[in-house]
């Protein structure tokens, strides 16, 4: 592959990627309001569109054309940056996702994945650290929360970034280690390898994925923890309406707030992936070889996709569903509980890949 | 490309290492730390240690950073106060800087390693063989620090429960 066609095939898979990621991110906040809608028996909106499925659209328009406020007292250089941090590092971390397999596409292989390509010998090559970049983004991420509040110079907001990043800083751990038995089990950091570890089956149907052989434990263990480290219900006290009108974004308007909204969304999709890739085999799936075949290249995306929405349904099932924490049961949840047992979890597969070994 | 790549991430370093010190606001000193952070591990890549790289932005940019943040947010530390500099450090510092770093420099040159430059790609970069050296040729050296870090979070400890009581 020469450099120019490198570069092309580059930009539009980030093109595409990103233009999907977005939409996602506004369909995904129609999705909420109406599944809450129905929880809560009400309509959800439902007057834009049918079914009020341009509601995103007029969503924007309205963010794009509000005024854009910016109180006398802010910091201002840090107050400006702050919204751009948080979403920068909400949409980086998708170029490491394994979206789909390799593609052949006019001549062209190259899988569906922005910092994959395909090598010499026909296998898929990635960035052979990308869980650990992953992970480095979504540190960085706590910037933009942090810097926000402090720079808003607003008691509420002061308060709302305090817990978000003392809340993202303790979850991380928790996290990161949950993650670790999955490593041991692939040896490699490479989310692509980790998706071609997991592509085998049992008796043909029942597919090989890290929460079928023993990573039960750890799935769970990530799911509460990306629950906090994206301040979802049930630990969304960085935003808590009832305490801190809004949290970091208090002082932020029209479009400005509208990054941090979209920033959080996109951060649930990105953890969503990883859940897939990590523990649900990504974009493979049980074998289906009574469809014909036109269909089934395109199984892959299929079970990617219904993966992510399984996810974000829960998501928003949950948050329909519980209560809000307090704030040191969810300091105690995190340390005292979360993070041992994710340190058991590391020990008891070390031993059993030792074993094996 | 490589070439321009190490200046352009090199002048961002220093840049940012310069602006720490000018810097009269605390939150913009640690803001440029941070920038002095991303830079080295861009420099890292460079040098093809990507499991260094993503560490260093993991462990320097995305958790002690965000500490030193959290604890400047929690203070609401403002801006420090000017004072003139103090001649004594004018007469002997800058000198004594620029005498200092020429004898650094013949030091590493007279007693460096034989190649005087690493070149680009060289350094162990897969984080299977940064595990291997680790936990082989210096595994003394690796444990002696867990043991460091474990005497660190006792002493945290300590002082944490002495102010409660």
């Amino acid at each position: 592959m020469s450099a120019l066609t490198f570069l092309i095939v580059a930009l539009i898979k980030i093109a595409v990627t990103l233009g999907v990621l977005l939409t996602v991110v506004a369909y995904t906040v129609w999705l909420e309001r109406k599944l809450v809608g129905r929880m809560q028996n009400r309509w959800g909106p439902s007057r834009v569109g049918p079914f009020g499925l341009l509601q995103p659209l007029a969503d924007g328009i309205k963010f794009l054309l509000k005024e854009d406020l910016t109180p006398p007292y802010v910091e201002k250089n840090i107050y400006l940056l702050a919204p751009g941090l948080a979403l920068i590092m909400a949409l980086t971390s998708i170029a490491l996702v394994p979206i789909g397999p390799i593609v052949h596409l006019f001549g062209i292989s190259t899988p569906v994945q922005i910092t994959g390509v395909v090598n010499a010998s026909g296998q898929v090559g990635d960035i052979n650290v990308g869980i650990l970049i992953v992970l480095g983004i979504t540190s960085l991420g706590v910037y933009g929360i942090a810097l926000a509040g402090w720079s808003s110079n607003s008691k509420y907001s002061l308060l709302g970034s305090l817990r978000a990043s003392a809340q993202m800083v303790s979850y991380e751990v928790s996290l990161g280690l949950s993650l670790v038995g999955v490593l041991l089990m692939s040896s490699t950091l490479s989310l692509s390898g980790i998706v071609h570890a997991q592509l085998g089956t049992w008796f043909g149907f029942i597919p090989q994925w890290y929460i079928f052989r023993g990573q039960v434990v750890a799935f769970f263990i990530y799911m509460m923890a990306a629950f906090a480290e994206t301040n979802r219900i049930p630990f969304d006290l960085p935003e808590a309406e009832t305490e801190l009108v809004a949290g970091y974004h208090t002082e932020y308007s029209a479009m400005k707030f509208a990054m941090f909204f979209m920033a959080e969304y996109a951060n649930m999709v990105t953890v969503a992936c990883i859940a897939s890739v990590m523990f649900l085999g990504g974009w493979s799936g049980p074998p289906l070889p009574f469809l014909p075949v036109a269909v089934q290249a395109f199984l892959p995306l299929v079970w990617f996709s219904s993966k992510i929405f399984f996810f974000l349904f829960l998501y928003i099932w949950i948050r329909g569903t519980l209560p809000r924490f307090r704030y040191d049961q969810l300091m105690a949840f995190g340390w005292k509980f979360l993070f041992p047992l994710a340190l058991a979890n590391v020990i008891v597969t070390a031993f059993f890949v030792a074993i094996r070994a | 490309m490589h070439l321009f790549l190490f200046l352009l991430f090199g002048a961002f370093c220093a840049g940012g290492a310069v602006n720490l010190l000018i810097q009269r606001k605390t939150i913009n000193s640690a803001l440029s730390l941070i920038v002095v952070m991303g830079s080295l591990a861009l420099i890292y890549l460079l040098l093809g240690a990507e499991f260094v790289a993503v560490v260093q932005v993991i462990i320097y940019a995305g958790a002690i950073m965000v500490l030193f943040i959290f604890v400047i947010m929690l203070l609401n530390a403002g801006e420090e106060e000017h004072v003139k500099g103090s001649n004594v450090a004018m007469i002997f510092g800058i000198p004594g800087l620029f005498g200092g770093g020429i004898i650094g420099i013949w030091v590493l040159l007279q007693h460096g390693p034989e190649e005087k430059h690493i070149p680009i790609g060289a350094l162990y970069g897969p984080a299977d063989k940064v595990g291997m050296m680790l936990f082989t040729k210096y595994l003394l050296a690796f444990e002696a620090t867990s043991i460091l870090v474990l005497i660190a979070i006792m002493g945290a400890v300590v002082l944490a429960r002495r102010s409660h009581s």
